[in-house]
C-alpha cells in the first residue's frame, strides 16, 4: 500500500521518535510511505489566528503538491494539528466555493492548483488500523506488551470536528487505538479523558492553564494505574511528557507516567530494538514500564471493578442481556 | 351544440388581486375564450355571496360549465361543486384553475402574473368543454372498527366506540395493553398514580362486550378501502391456552429462567421466560419469550407445564391468521424512546448511576424492579443529590429537532418524586422550561416552592472524573450556568436524562402497510396539522396519540376520541361517497400484461384471473393516472383526464400561440373516445 | 439561507468572514459551547455570552476579550452544539479581526502566532528554538521560570534543532502567501 507522506515539522525534530518509530513500523506493516516532496508547515492553529486567506493557501500548497505526486490518492499524516488541516482545507475548499476558489487564486501565484476531493486525508492511525488490520498486526506481534497498562490517549484534533458527520473515530468516546494496543497484548485502561484536550499551544500563552489541563490528564490516568499513556500526537506527547517536571513543580504532585507513540508500541511488540524506535527519547522515562511486559498479574489491580458474586439487588446495566 | 361556460376570477382579497389584474383577466376571458358566455371577477368567491354569483348565473343564464380561477382545489374545489350542484348543473362540469399557490404566491412579476393566469383560466375552459357528468360512487360503511395499538390513545378510541355500540377490534402487539402509560409511576400536574387512572381504563377494554382485544398480535395485511377494509392479524402464539388459563401465576413463580426485560422494565428489571409484563396485565394470560424458554431452547425443563392446575401450557400453539372486515382504522402506535447512548458525553451505558426518564419510571413504580425504591443501580443505596438532564436527544440538529413536549413536565415530576422519596437536593439543568398547559405553570410554582433547584444550562458533560476534591465517587455534571454566565460542576450521585420522544422504529413500514404517509421526522401526517389533526390523506384511516407527534396523556386522550368521533359520523350515515374522477380499464383492449398492477400506489388494480384483464377498483383508485400513462395497449382511461381533455388544456395554456383551432390543433392522430 | 443581520453590522461581518457561519443566528443560547469548553473557567466571556455580545453588537468588548485566545481549538463545542455552528471557525475569525482592529489588549498570544508565522514565511518550516527564545525574551522573561530545564531537557534528547531548515519552494510559497494576503485585504 503506497501512500503519500506528510511528517509535519514536529516529526523532524521535537517529535523524532514519532518519525523513527513510523519508518521501522510502516516497513514492518508493508506501508510505503512517499514523502511530499518539499513540503511547508501546515501552520499550525497560529496562521487561522492571523490571517485565514494565508492559513489556507499555506495549508493548501501541500495538497496541492501532493496530489500531484505519482498517481497518489492517499495522503497519510502522523500529527493530528497537520491532519486536521490537511483534511479541513481539503474540506472546506469543496464545501464552500468562494474559500476554494480564493485559495486557489493564491496557489496559483506559485503556479499551483488543487482539486478539493483529489486526495483522501487520512491519519496515521487509521491507515494502521482499518488498512493493514489488527488481525494482521496481532500475527505480526512476537513481543505481545502482557504485563503493561496502557492508558490510550487520543487527544482532541485526531476525532473532532467531524466532516460530512463522520470522523475516523468517535468524536467523544474513541476505541481504536484501544483495539490496536489490546491487538498488541496489552492491558487496556479505559480512562474517561481519553479525548480531552491537553492545551496544545496554551503552555505559551497561559502557563496557569495550560498545565491544569496537563494535570488532569496525568491524574486521570494515574487514577486508572495506567503504567504508560500512548498517544497519536506530537503535540500531546510534548505536553504531557516534556511539560510534566514542570506540571509536577506547579502543583506538587508526583507523577511518573511516561508518553510513548504508538507507533513505538507496535515496534516493540513487533520486537524491534527500543533504540531504533526512538525509545529513551522521552523526559519522562519509560524504561520502568517496559520491564513490565512479560509480567503476569496475580491479583487485579486495584481501580478495575473486582470480580464479585452477583448481588442480587444491583439492577442491570442498559444493554445487558442475561443476569450479571 | 355548444356549451356555455361561466368563468369567475377571484381577488381572494389581495392575495391574487396584488399581483394578478384580475379585472383584465376576466374581461379578456370574456371576449377572447370561444364558448364563455359570462366572465365575472369577484372579491371572494368563496363567500356565500360569490357562490350565489355561479347559482345565479347557472340558472339566468343557461350555464353548461363553470371555471373559477382561484385558490388551490384542496381547499375550495368541493366548495364549488356543491355550488353548482345546489344549482341544477352536475358538479363535475366544474373546474378550477389555481392561479394563487400556482400563480400569485410564486412571484412578483404582474405581468408575467396576469399572463399566466390568462393561460390557465384558457386551459380550463378548454378542457372544461370536454368534461363528462359523473356520478359519485357510494359505498356501504363497515360499522366494526380496527384500532391499532392498546396504548392508552387505542384504549380511549376502543371504548368510546365500543360505549356507543360498535364493534371494535383492538389490536395490541404486547402481551397486555396499557402502553406507556402503564410504565410510569406518576402523571403530572396532578401526581394522579398512572396504574390507578388507566387500570379501569383497560379492565373496561377487556370486559367490553363490544370490544375484540387481540393482545400479543400484529397487523400483517390490509387491502381495501374506506367503509370496507380487510385486515389480516395474525396472533402470536402464547403457548398458553386461554380458555383454560385461570392467571393464578404459578408458571411464572416456578420458571427457572430469569432475563433482563427490555420492554416494560426499561432494561431496569428481570422477568421469567414465561410472563405476564406487569401484575395488573390485560388480558391476564402470561406469555411464554420462545427466544428465552429452555425448552425451546434444549427440551428440557417444562416447569410451567407441571406445575399448571389447569393443563394451559400448549407447547405445540401455533400462530392463528384471522381476517377481520372493518370500515374505518385507528393508528394508535406510540413512540419510542431515543437511545440515550448516542450522546456518548452523557455517560448512559457507560456510567452506572446514569438513567433514562423510562428507567427512572420504573425506579419510581411501585411494581417496578425497586418496589419503588430509589437508589442507585446497586439497588441498595439512596442518592443524595440528583441531577436532571433535559433535551436529551431533543432540539438537536443531529439527533431530532423537534421539542418532545412532556420533558419539562417530567423533569417536575421527577423532581417532586426524587423529594418526596429521598430529601435529596434535585437539580434540573434546562434550555427552556415549558409548562405549557393547564395546570402546568402552577406545577412549577409548586417545585420551585419545594426547593427544586434549576440551572439554566445544556449539560455539556457528565463524568466520573474527579477534578477536585468533593467530586471523588461522584457523576460530575458539567455545564454553563447561562443565567450566571460562568462553567459550573455539580457532583450528583444520580442522573436521570429526559430522553426525546421518537417516531416508533417502524413507523415507515407501519405506514406503508396501512397506506398513509410519514413526515421527514418520521411521524404519521395527519390531513392538517392545525384544522384535521386526527385525519390522514387516506380516507378511513386516522391517527391519534403520539404517534402523530409527541403529546401528553390529555392531548393524546383528546385525539383517541376525536378519531373515534370521526368514525361514530361515517359509521351513523352509513355510507361514504366515493370520488368518481377513476381509472377505467377498457377490457376489450387490455392484453392481460399486467404493467399497471404494480405501478398503482393504490393498490387499487386486480388481475381478473378467468377474464385474463386487469381490473380497477374504483372505490380505492385516487385518478392519479399513473396506469393510464403507463398503460402500453392504450387501454386505460382516466375520468377528467382522458387524451383529448389533456390536448385541450394544454392548447388552452397556450393560447397565445394557437388559436382559434382548439384542441384538434394539437392531437396528432384520431385517438378513439 | 438565514438573513445574517443587517449588511455591515458586526454581527454580519463575523458570518461573511467564516465559513458556514450563517447559522450563528440561530444560537439557542444554549450554553452548551461554554460547559464544554476545557479553558472556559479562564475566559473573561464564555463562548456563549461572546455570541451574545456579538448578536448585541458589542464590537469592542467582544475584540478585546480573551475569550477567542483562550480557546484551545479542541472542537468539542462544535460538535456539541444542537444548532452546528461552527464555533472554533469563528474564534479564529474573532483573533483575526481583533489583531487588525488593534483590539486585544494583553499582547501576548498574537505575539506568539505572529512569531510562529514568521519563521514559517522565513524558511516554509517552524523553527522552535528560534520562536521560544525570541518570544519568551521579549514576554515577561523573568517569570518563565523553568524554561531554561525544558529547553536544556529539549537538547539533551535532542529534541530541538539549532538551525532552522529552508524549504526549496520557499519563494513559491512566499508568492502564494503574499497572493492570499492581497485577496485576504479587499474581502
Amino acid at each position: 500500500m503506497r501512500y503519500a507522506y506528510y511528517p509535519g515539522c514536529s516529526l523532524g525534530r521535537s517529535a523524532w521518535p514519532y518519525d523513527a518509530s513510523t519508518r521501522a513500523v510502516s516497513e514492518a506493516l508493508g506501508l510505503e510511505l512517499v514523502e511530499v516532496d518539499d513540503w511547508n508547515c501546515c501552520g499550525a492553529s497560529e496562521y487561522f489566528s492571523l490571517n485565514k486567506t494565508a492559513a489556507y493557501a499555506l495549508v493548501a500548497r501541500n495538497l496541492a503538491l501532493a496530489a500531484r505526486q505519482d498517481g497518489l490518492k492517499q495522503l497519510l499524516a502522523p500529527c493530528s494539528m497537520c491532519y486536521l488541516n490537511l483534511r479541513k482545507t481539503d474540506h472546506y475548499m469543496g464545501k464552500y466555493p468562494k474559500l476554494g476558489k480564493t485559495t486557489n487564486a493564491a496557489l496559483a501565484a506559485g503556479g499551483l492548483n488543487y482539486t478539493p476531493g483529489s486526495l483522501e486525508v487520512r491519519h496515521l492511525l487509521d491507515a494502521v488500523v482499518n488498512d493493514v488490520g489488527l488481525e494482521a498486526i496481532a500475527a505480526k506481534v512476537t513481543q505481545p506488551l502482557a504485563g503493561l497498562r496502557v492508558a490510550c490517549y487520543y487527544g482532541c484534533l485526531m476525532v473532532r470536528p467531524e466532516f460530512n458527520g463522520s470522523s475516523f473515530d468517535d468524536p467523544e468516546y474513541p476505541i481504536q487505538l484501544d483495539r490496536l494496543m489490546q491487538a498488541l497484548g496489552a492491558e487496556v485502561v479505559d480512562f474517561p479523558l481519553k479525548a480531552h484536550c491537553c492545551g496544545g499551544h496554551m503552555t505559551q500563552i497561559s502557563a496557569d492553564t495550560a498545565f491544569e489541563l496537563i494535570r488532569r490528564l496525568l491524574h486521570n490516568a494515574a487514577e486508572y494505574q495506567a503504567d504508560l499513556i500512548v498517544t497519536v500526537c506530537p503535540m500531546c506527547q510534548l505536553n504531557l511528557d516534556a511539560y510534566q517536571p514542570q506540571v509536577n513543580r506547579h502543583f506538587k504532585t508526583d507523577y511518573h507516567i511516561p508518553v510513548l507513540y504508538f507507533t513505538q508500541m507496535i515496534g516493540l511488540a513487533l520486537g524491534m530494538a527500543p533504540e531504533r524506535l526512538g525509545v529513551g527519547g522521552e523526559f519522562v522515562s519509560a524504561a520502568e514500564a517496559l520491564a513490565k511486559i512479560g509480567e503476569t498479574f496475580e491479583v487485579a489491580p486495584a481501580g478495575a471493578p473486582a470480580r464479585r458474586k452477583r448481588d442480587e439487588k444491583a439492577l442491570p446495566m442498559p444493554g445487558q442481556k442475561g443476569e450479571a | 351544440m355548444s356549451e356555455r361556460v361561466g368563468v369567475y376570477v377571484c381577488h381572494c382579497g389581495s392575495n391574487i388581486a396584488g399581483v394578478v389584474d384580475v379585472e383584465d383577466v376576466s374581461r379578456w376571458a370574456g371576449e377572447n375564450l370561444d364558448d364563455v358566455v359570462v366572465s365575472r371577477d369577484y372579491k371572494f368567491m368563496c363567500s356565500s355571496l360569490g357562490q350565489e354569483l355561479i347559482e345565479d348565473d347557472i340558472k339566468k343564464e343557461g350555464l353548461t360549465r363553470v371555471v373559477v380561477a382561484a385558490c388551490s382545489p384542496h381547499l375550495h374545489e368541493r366548495t364549488f361543486r356543491r355550488a353548482c350542484a345546489s344549482a341544477g348543473l352536475n358538479p363535475y362540469l366544474f373546474q378550477m384553475a389555481s392561479i394563487r399557490e400556482q400563480v400569485s404566491w410564486t412571484t412578483q412579476d404582474k405581468a408575467a402574473a396576469t399572463a399566466k393566469s390568462k393561460a390557465m383560466i384558457a386551459g380550463a375552459v378548454e378542457r372544461v368543454k370536454l368534461h363528462q357528468a359523473l356520478e359519485p360512487n357510494e359505498v356501504p360503511v363497515n360499522p366494526n372498527t380496527l384500532v391499532v395499538g392498546g396504548g392508552i390513545a387505542g384504549i380511549q378510541a376502543a371504548l368510546e366506540l365500543a360505549d356507543a355500540g360498535y364493534q371494535v377490534h383492538l389490536v395490541e402487539r404486547e402481551p397486555s395493553i396499557g402502553g406507556h402509560m402503564a410504565q410510569f409511576d406518576k402523571t403530572f400536574p396532578t401526581l394522579d398514580c398512572a396504574a390507578c387512572i388507566l387500570t379501569p381504563k383497560m379492565s373496561d377494554v377487556g370486559n367490553h362486550p363490544n370490544i375484540n382485544l387481540l393482545s400479543y398480535s400484529e397487523v400483517e395485511e390490509v387491502s381495501g378501502y374506506v367503509g370496507n377494509f380487510r385486515a389480516r392479524v395474525r396472533k402470536k402464539a402464547r403457548y398458553v391456552n386461554e380458555a383454560d388459563c385461570t392467571g393464578c401465576g404459578i408458571c411464572i413463580d416456578k420458571c427457572p429462567k430469569k432475563v433482563v426485560d427490555e420492554v416494560f422494565e426499561a432494561g431496569l428489571g428481570y422477568r421469567k421466560a414465561i410472563y405476564r409484563p406487569f401484575p395488573q396485565a390485560v388480558p391476564k394470560f402470561p406469555v411464554i419469550d420462545r427466544e428465552s424458554c429452555i425448552y425451546f431452547e434444549r427440551g428440557t425443563c417444562k416447569a410451567c407445564e407441571k406445575f399448571c392446575p389447569t393443563n394451559a401450557i400448549d407447547f405445540e400453539q401455533q400462530d392463528t391468521a384471522l381476517d377481520l372486515a372493518v370500515g374505518n382504522i385507528i393508528l394508535a402506535t406510540g413512540y419510542d424512546l431515543f437511545d440515550s447512548r448516542k450522546i456518548p458525553q452523557y455517560g448512559y451505558g457507560r456510567l452506572a448511576n446514569v438513567y433514562t426518564s423510562l428507567e427512572f419510571e420504573r425506579l419510581c413504580n411501585a411494581s417496578g424492579p425497586t418496589e419503588g425504591k430509589i437508589v442507585l443501580r446497586d439497588g441498595v443505596t439512596q442518592p443524595k443529590s440528583v441531577a436532571i438532564i433535559h433535551c436529551v436527544g431533543s432540539r438537536d440538529k443531529r439527533h431530532n429537532t423537534h421539542c418532545s413536549a412532556i420533558c419539562c413536565m417530567g423533569a417536575l415530576k421527577f423532581g417532586h418524586l426524587v423529594m418526596e422519596k429521598t430529601g435529596a437536593e434535585v437539580y434540573s439543568f434546562y434550555i427552556d422550561m415549558r409548562p405549557l398547559h393547564k395546570g402546568y405553570e402552577e406545577f412549577y410554582d409548586r417545585l420551585l416552592e419545594e426547593g427544586m433547584h434549576f440551572i439554566r444550562g445544556r449539560v455539556a458533560e457528565v463524568t466520573d472524573a474527579a477534578r477536585q476534591p468533593g467530586e471523588e465517587g461522584k457523576l460530575i455534571v458539567q455545564a454553563e450556568d447561562t443565567l450566571l454566565g460562568m462553567q459550573r460542576r455539580v457532583p450528583v450521585d444520580m442522573v436521570i436524562l429526559m430522553a426525546a420522544l421518537q417516531p416508533r422504529a417502524d413507523a415507515k413500514d407501519v405506514g406503508l402497510q396501512f397506506g398513509i404517509s410519514c413526515s421527514m421526522a418520521g411521524w404519521f401526517t395527519e390531513r392538517h396539522p392545525k384544522l384535521d389533526p386526527v385525519a390522514t390523506m387516506t380516507d378511513g384511516v386516522f391517527i391519534a396519540g403520539t404517534c402523530q407527534g409527541p403529546k401528553d396523556i390529555p392531548d393524546t386522550v383528546s385525539q383517541g376520541a376525536a378519531a373515534a368521533a370521526r368514525v361514530q359520523g361515517m359509521i351513523a350515515v352509513g355510507s361514504v361517497e366515493v370520488e368518481p374522477v377513476v381509472a377505467t380499464i377498457h377490457e376489450e383492449r387490455c392484453s392481460g400484461c399486467r404493467i399497471c398492477n404494480n405501478l398503482c400506489p393504490f393498490n387499487a388494480i386486480d388481475f381478473l384471473q378467468d377474464k385474463a384483464v386487469s381490473y380497477v377498483n374504483a372505490a380505492l383508485c385516487k385518478g392519479c393516472g399513473t396506469c393510464v400513462a403507463a398503460c402500453p395497449a392504450g387501454a386505460i382511461s382516466g375520468a377528467h383526464f382522458s387524451n383529448e381533455q389533456i390536448f385541450a388544456e394544454i392548447s388552452g395554456l397556450l393560447y397565445d400561440v394557437v388559436r382559434g383551432n382548439g384542441a384538434k390543433a394539437l392531437l396528432p392522430v384520431e385517438v378513439p373516445a | 439561507m438565514p438573513n445574517p443581520g443587517s449588511n455591515g453590522s458586526f454581527q454580519h461581518r463575523v458570518i461573511e468572514a467564516t465559513p458556514g457561519g450563517e447559522v450563528l443566528i440561530t444560537c439557542l443560547q444554549c450554553g452548551t459551547c461554554g460547559g464544554s469548553c476545557p479553558s472556559g473557567p479562564d475566559m473573561d466571556h464564555t463562548p456563549r455570552r461572546l455570541f451574545a455580545m456579538i448578536g448585541a453588537g458589542m464590537q469592542d468588548e467582544v475584540l478585546r476579550s480573551n475569550t477567542p485566545w483562550y480557546c484551545v481549538s479542541c472542537y468539542y463545542c462544535m460538535v456539541r452544539c444542537p444548532k452546528e455552528i461552527p464555533i472554533t471557525d469563528i474564534m479564529y475569525t474573532l483573533k483575526n479581526m481583533a489583531v487588525k482592529a488593534k483590539l486585544y489588549d494583553d499582547s501576548d498570544a498574537p505575539d506568539w502566532s505572529k512569531s510562529f508565522i514568521g519563521y514559517v514565511e522565513s524558511y516554509g518550516r517552524s523553527f522552535e528554538l528560534g520562536l521560544a527564545t525570541r518570544y519568551h525574551l521579549t514576554h515577561k522573561p523573568l517569570s518563565k521560570v523553568g524554561l531554561g530545564s525544558f529547553g536544556l531537557g529539549m537538547l539533551s534528547k535532542d529534541r530541538l534543532s539549532l538551525r532552522p531548515h529552508r524549504i526549496k519552494g520557499i519563494g513559491q510559497l512566499r508568492a502564494i502567501l503574499g497572493k492570499a494576503k492581497e485577496l485576504e485585504a479587499v474581502q
